[in-house]
């Protein structure tokens, strides 16, 4: 009986993420804007909560914007036009991938800067490390004989 | 070649203040997009009177623009406020947000009416265009009918004093308008 609860506990654990949005049924004109709706409103984020995208979230504000994005579709707005009207109201806190601006500019170079950071450490390291293992003298090898026969002898 | 040692300290510090920092970021603070910009145009009911309205009867300004609705809790706790700035001759408009009009008529027979009139918005329409996104919610509308200022949840006293008397200057700090008149 335990056992079969916890197996529930994990399958949940690893249930899609799509399980927990919100369900409601908008009859879409065409396949290609129900994706769309979906793009777009997992990329959206709701302005009231913090950190739930419009698609999952309950929110009055979410649903309230999921119409606007399923009316703006239906009416063949652009994604870019639909994002403008997006951002023109809740700026671009909005928007999981903000554009880049003055404000995001570091948000969006930083994975660039810190790979080039850590291949600069690597190289670095790896520089080093080449010199630490020169080969040993031949006095140090003797040396190093000369010890080991010590304890074992 | 010492200087490496510090490398880590100095790491720590810089997180450390960048953490710090982070402490006093309010998350749920959103920037106001519509700040600057003329106060977005609109067709609606006035809540009492029935009569069409638009952008241009929220005038004249400085004004505020008052988010409220009757599902909000807070807003009546802020509602005894609003009533106090209105008295003391603040111009108040109210944008009821997604409510049940008939709702927000009792309200205001029941609790008073600071308001000079009010937009019905029941379906949040002229509320989604100001970037409305919950209740309360009170803007600072100008003399040009731009939008000066925003700010969300409860307007009380703290608020006004430090953020909003400066669109209102002959309004003065509260409370010292009554005690203290004669002296401005």
């Amino acid at each position: 009986m335990r056992r079969s609860a916890l197996l529930v506990l994990v399958s949940w654990l690893f249930a899609p993420a799509v399980v927990w949005a919100v369900i409601e049924t908008y009859q879409f004109s065409s396949p290609d804007l129900e994706v769309r709706y979906h793009t777009l409103s997992q990329e959206l984020r709701c302005p009231k909560c913090q950190n739930q995208n419009i698609a999952d979230s309950n929110a009055p504000i979410a649903r309230d914007l999921r119409v606007v994005l399923y009316e703006q579709l239906e009416a063949g707005a652009s994604d870019e036009e639909i994002l403008a009207y997006m951002v023109a109201r809740y700026g671009e806190f909005v928007r999981y991938r903000p554009g880049v601006d003055r404000n995001t500019l570091f948000l969006w170079a930083a994975p660039a800067l810190l790979l080039i950071a850590g291949a600069g450490l690597v190289v670095r390291q790896a520089r080093r490390g080449g010199k630490r293992a020169e080969p040993l003298s031949a006095t140090e090898q003797e040396e190093i004989s000369r010890l080991l026969e010590e304890r074992n002898g | 070649m010492r200087l490496k040692r510090f490398a880590p300290l100095l790491g720590f510090v810089l997180l450390a203040g960048l953490l710090y920092k982070g402490l006093s970021i309010d998350p749920t603070a959103l920037p106001a997009a519509r700040v600057g910009q003329p106060f977005p145009s609109f067709a609606q009911l006035e809540l009492t009177s029935g009569r069409e309205i638009t952008e241009q009867s929220l005038s004249p300004g400085p004004a505020l623009v008052n988010v409220w609705a009757t599902w909000c809790y807070s807003c009546r706790v802020e509602h005894p406020y609003l009533l106090a700035l209105a008295a003391r001759g603040v111009p108040i408009f109210g944008l009821n947000y997604k409510d049940d009009s008939v709702k927000a008529r009792e309200w205001l027979l029941q609790l008073g009416d600071p308001y000079r009139l009010n937009v019905a918005d029941e379906q949040g329409l002229v509320g989604l265009d100001l970037g409305v996104y919950g209740a309360p919610e009170t803007y600072v509308i100008g003399a040009d009918g731009h939008i000066k200022h925003r700010h969300v949840g409860i307007l009380d006293e703290g608020v006004f004093d430090r953020d909003f008397v400066k669109w209102f200057p002959d309004m003065g700090v509260s409370g010292s308008v009554g005690a203290e008149g004669g002296d401005s």
